[in-house]
């Protein structure tokens, strides 16, 4: 099943034994004439080679489209890729799962010419010249919807899909032509998108299917799609895995990044698992393949992946939060008549979109942005005024979203991080001045429970892995024994076994007594933690149930509004 | 065009409550009328010109603060062009010459090095006021004054045509052209929306396969050209005579219009009118004895105004997006 070399002699993309049930991994239907051929590649330079040069002609459907070999890129002393070879084929879905910081993203921009290789050989349907530029990957009929989407947020979507290539009519910008093909592709690829529409307007998953409709109007060959699944709702995510199987059978073929198993095994036709920048896995017969089997590749040992907890024995009300209000950074009501109640000894879990008002909700309880109306109560103490010093020392730990912001000083040492909002109290201060010694002993303890690795406690934080840099974050908030935990997406960006880590200590913390409130973007994470989920829509609780028996789809579709 | 009306109707019936009112206190007193609006055009056509350099720098990503030093500079280098060759051509092309340069200079260090873009033009400003004061010889003249004709047909406009083809110069002639040349371009064709953008959203532009770098060096540099005209303006056509600091914060009011026109070179134009109006307005009270106060008093107003301008402006409208922050593709 895992071939961690491939000689290139054995053809790869099909399987060859095993029955997949949902669909027909083959390219179906294998139409080799002239009209196909021409219709499905469009790079008419590459077109006008001899067959044996370009790879086309009869019985050549299902050839190779990327081929990479010995690829490998350094960031100073860091090996982002190492020596990659791997091979994608018409027609075909090609799963990169890795780890974050495993170097798919890395791989693939090099593939796409937004990084430059250092050695190896990148070969695009049989041309070997280097890639130079995203025009270049442009024009030889790569497309790419990047993670991060790269739309102008201003301008609409008919604007966004031509920018680039644009068409015009006597040096005027020819809108109409655009908008037409806009609608033509969405109707064609079952895209629905609005071309008019100003992309700042639309929902995160609308804005992916504008990338999608503006990398195929390039006409490409080779879709690379990175993490396109991270914002989405499962509904959505089902919809997108639809479309992309619908392209492979249409003669493109996608790469796709993740590090979500359930998809790769959904929709793959043949895995590539990338752990510290190198190729250690590859799996063809996914229809025999388990995301266990594929988590201990990524991780290079085995995990577990579902969380071992003990039945919640809620207590008293730790946290009381009623029709609370409060505002974004644009003064736009975010969170609209919140209700929600944390008890000790329980782990609440936030289940949303993101950007359903699940971040201002927990910068308002951490005393970091104001509250419009509304209270929020821990116990007897009313925190709806407090600042973020009243609300630490009130007995609230915060796992924040955004770690590199809110959670770390970069520049300052793990043993500084550590004690970050306890510098001033006994015993790691006296009258005013630090107690080095003291702190250093408590750090050197956290470092050693929290399993921080780092040369010691006196290393900067942010020379710290993003799993390193979580666990300082953790092991500050859970140590100094909250009442509450509020843990925003806990575990993003984070390695496997960070995140196993990560979770089994915020489970202690629940059965040690504290109210856990867990805000996640990733509805696995709060199906396997949460003793309760609330989940939340438009700034407000939809429905509250508990976690046991939990239905996925019945979460997923509150999640996009529909209760 | 009915569409268009539809969009920007508070700007329309703006514009022609502005237009009706001029016309009635045109009729009731031509000359004064005419003096005015004339004064008020003469003082608006170098802001023009510089709101549209900080257009098009900003649309880009570009901050460009320096715009008052490329302005003192080329108003530098345009008179004494001409004083010194004897030809005012040669002028004219000095002055425009030290806006490119100019230009290039601030597209460089900003968008090659990375430089800090405020740093960079208070740098160029700095520069600007040590090199013109330094050189400045008092008791150059022009060679001639500048050519001015009236143009056949629209100047017997009345009010419209009186004011802007009848015995106008040739910078006046081209700030016009550029107001509706640049709004055209950056709203209508593939360079405006490529402009637009690498200023609002780089990567995008970049994975879109647009060379946000070259781009942004070519446009912030070639809208040195305007400033450079603008500076020609005042030392050759509005008067014609150099004076040390006689740019008086113009290239800063500019940056204030360009806010106040939201961006757009027409609003920024009509921005612009505005300022020359009230100047001329409160010169021309102050010369009916209307007002009673110091005239220093009154040289102020510009600036007021800007304060004013820049506080109602203030939240109502949208910076592009990459203004102010250099563009880096990593790994490269």
């Amino acid at each position: 099943m895992s071939t961690p070399a491939n000689d290139g002699t054995q053809p790869r993309g099909i399987p060859t034994e095993g029955t997949p049930t949902e669909y027909d991994p083959t390219v179906p239907e294998v139409d080799t004439s002239e009209e196909h051929l021409a219709a499905i590649v469009t790079n008419e330079e590459i077109l006008a080679l001899p067959a044996e040069v370009s790879g086309f002609g009869a019985g050549n459907v299902g050839e190779v489209i990327l081929d990479v070999k010995n690829l490998s890129k350094s960031f100073g002393s860091v090996h982002a890729n190492k020596d990659i070879t791997l091979q994608v084929r018409r027609g075909e879905i090609v799963a990169l799962l890795g780890e974050n910081g495993a170097g798919k993203s890395t791989l693939m921009n090099q593939i796409f010419g937004l990084i430059t290789p250092d050695t190896g050989e990148v070969t695009i349907k049989g041309d070997k010249t280097p890639i130079k530029d995203p025009r270049d990957a442009i024009s030889r009929g790569i497309g790419m919807v990047h993670q991060h989407f790269q739309l102008v947020p201003v301008m609409t979507v008919a604007e966004n899909v031509m920018l680039g290539h644009e068409t015009t009519k006597g040096g005027v910008l020819d809108l109409d032509t655009a908008r037409q093909m806009v609608r033509e592709l969405s109707e064609k690829h079952n895209l629905a998108v609005d071309p008019d529409a100003d992309v700042e307007d639309l929902p995160v998953g609308t804005q992916q299917r504008v990338e999608i409709v503006k990398a195929l109007s390039r006409k490409v060959d080779l879709l690379i799609l990175d993490e396109p699944t991270a914002v989405l709702t499962p509904q959505e995510t089902d919809e997108l895995l639809g479309v992309m199987r619908d392209l492979a059978n249409g003669g493109t073929s996608i790469v796709f990044i993740t590090h979500k198993l359930r998809e790769v095994l959904a929709v793959a036709d043949h895995v590539y698992v990338l752990r510290h920048g190198a190729v250690v896995g590859e799996v063809t017969d996914i229809a025999n393949t388990t995301t266990t089997d594929l988590a201990t590749m990524m991780v290079g040992r085995s995990v577990v992946l579902n969380v071992e907890k003990d039945a919640a024995t809620p207590g008293e009300v730790v946290l009381q939060i009623e029709n609370l209000h409060v505002k974004d950074d644009r003064n736009l009501g975010a969170v609209n008549g919140f209700d929600l109640q944390v008890r000790a000894g329980e782990i609440v879990g936030v289940a949303g979109v993101e950007g359903n008002g699940q971040r201002e909700l927990v910068e308002a309880l951490a005393g970091m942005r104001k509250v419009v109306s509304g209270t929020m109560r821990l116990g007897d103490l009313d925190l709806t005024k407090a600042n973020p010093y009243q609300t630490h020392h009130a007995g609230v730990g915060h796992i924040p979203e955004d770690r590199e912001k809110h959670g770390l000083v970069g520049a300052y040492s793990i043993a500084d991080n550590l004690v970050l909002n306890e510098y001033d109290q006994e015993p790691f201060a006296k009258s005013g001045v630090r107690q080095f010694d003291k702190i250093r002993a408590y750090a050197e303890k956290l470092r050693e429970e929290f399993d921080i690795r780092s040369s010691g406690v006196g290393q900067s934080a942010g020379s710290l892995s993003g799993g390193n840099k979580q666990k300082v974050v953790v092991a500050r908030e859970l140590t100094f024994g909250p009442k509450l935990l509020m843990a925003a997406q806990p575990t993003r960006g984070v390695d496997v076994g960070s995140i196993e880590f990560i979770h089994k200590r915020i489970v202690a913390a629940r059965d040690g007594g504290a109210g856990v409130l867990l805000v996640s973007a990733e509805l696995d994470e709060i199906l396997s933690l949460a003793d309760r989920i609330a989940v939340v829509h438009g700034g407000q609780v939809v429905k509250e149930m508990p976690a046991e028996g939990a239905d996925r789809a019945e979460i997923g579709r509150l999640m996009a509004g529909d209760h | 065009m009915a569409a268009w009306i539809q969009r920007n109707k508070f700007s329309v019936i703006l514009g022609v409550v502005v237009l009706v009112l001029a016309y009635i206190y045109y009729f009731s007193d031509k000359t004064t009328a005419l003096s005015m609006y004339r004064y008020a055009w003469t003082y608006a056509v170098p802001l023009v010109l510089c709101a549209l350099v900080g257009v098009i720098g900003e649309r880009s990503g570009v901050v460009n603060i320096g715009i008052e030093g490329q302005l003192l500079v080329s108003a530098f280098a345009g008179f004494f062009g001409a004083a010194y060759s004897g030809s005012l051509i040669v002028g004219i092309l000095s002055g425009v010459g030290c806006g490119l340069i100019l230009g290039g200079f601030l597209a460089w260090t900003t968008v090659k090095w990375r430089m800090d873009q405020i740093i960079a033009g208070v740098v160029l400003n700095i520069v600007a006021t040590g090199i013109t004061s330094f050189y400045y010889k008092p008791g150059q003249l022009l060679p001639a004054l500048m050519p001015h004709w009236s143009i056949p047909g629209l100047s017997s406009i009345p009010l419209i045509g009186e004011v802007f083809f009848k015995g106008t110069g040739v910078i006046a002639l081209i700030a016009i052209i550029a107001v509706f040349g640049i709004h055209f371009g950056l709203f209508k064709t593939t360079w405006g929306l490529r402009t637009r953008a690498i200023g609002e959203y780089p990567s995008a532009a970049d994975t879109a396969g647009i060379n946000v770098i070259t781009m942004r060096l070519v446009n912030v540099t070639l809208a040195g050209a305007l400033a450079g005209l603008a500076g020609v303006f005042l030392s050759m056509d509005s008067t014609s005579s150099f004076e040390r600091g006689m740019s008086a914060g113009r290239g800063f009011l500019a940056l204030a219009i360009m806010i106040f026109g939201a961006w757009r070179p027409l609003r920024a134009a009509a921005a612009a009118l505005f300022f020359g109006f009230v100047t001329a307005a409160a010169s021309q009270l102050q010369a009916d004895q209307v007002i009673n106060v110091p005239p220093q008093l009154v040289g102020t107003l510009p600036y007021v105004l800007t304060l004013v301008v820049l506080a109602v402006a203030a939240g109502r409208v949208r910076a592009p997006g990459a203004v102010g922050q250099p563009f880096v593709k990593e790994g490269k």
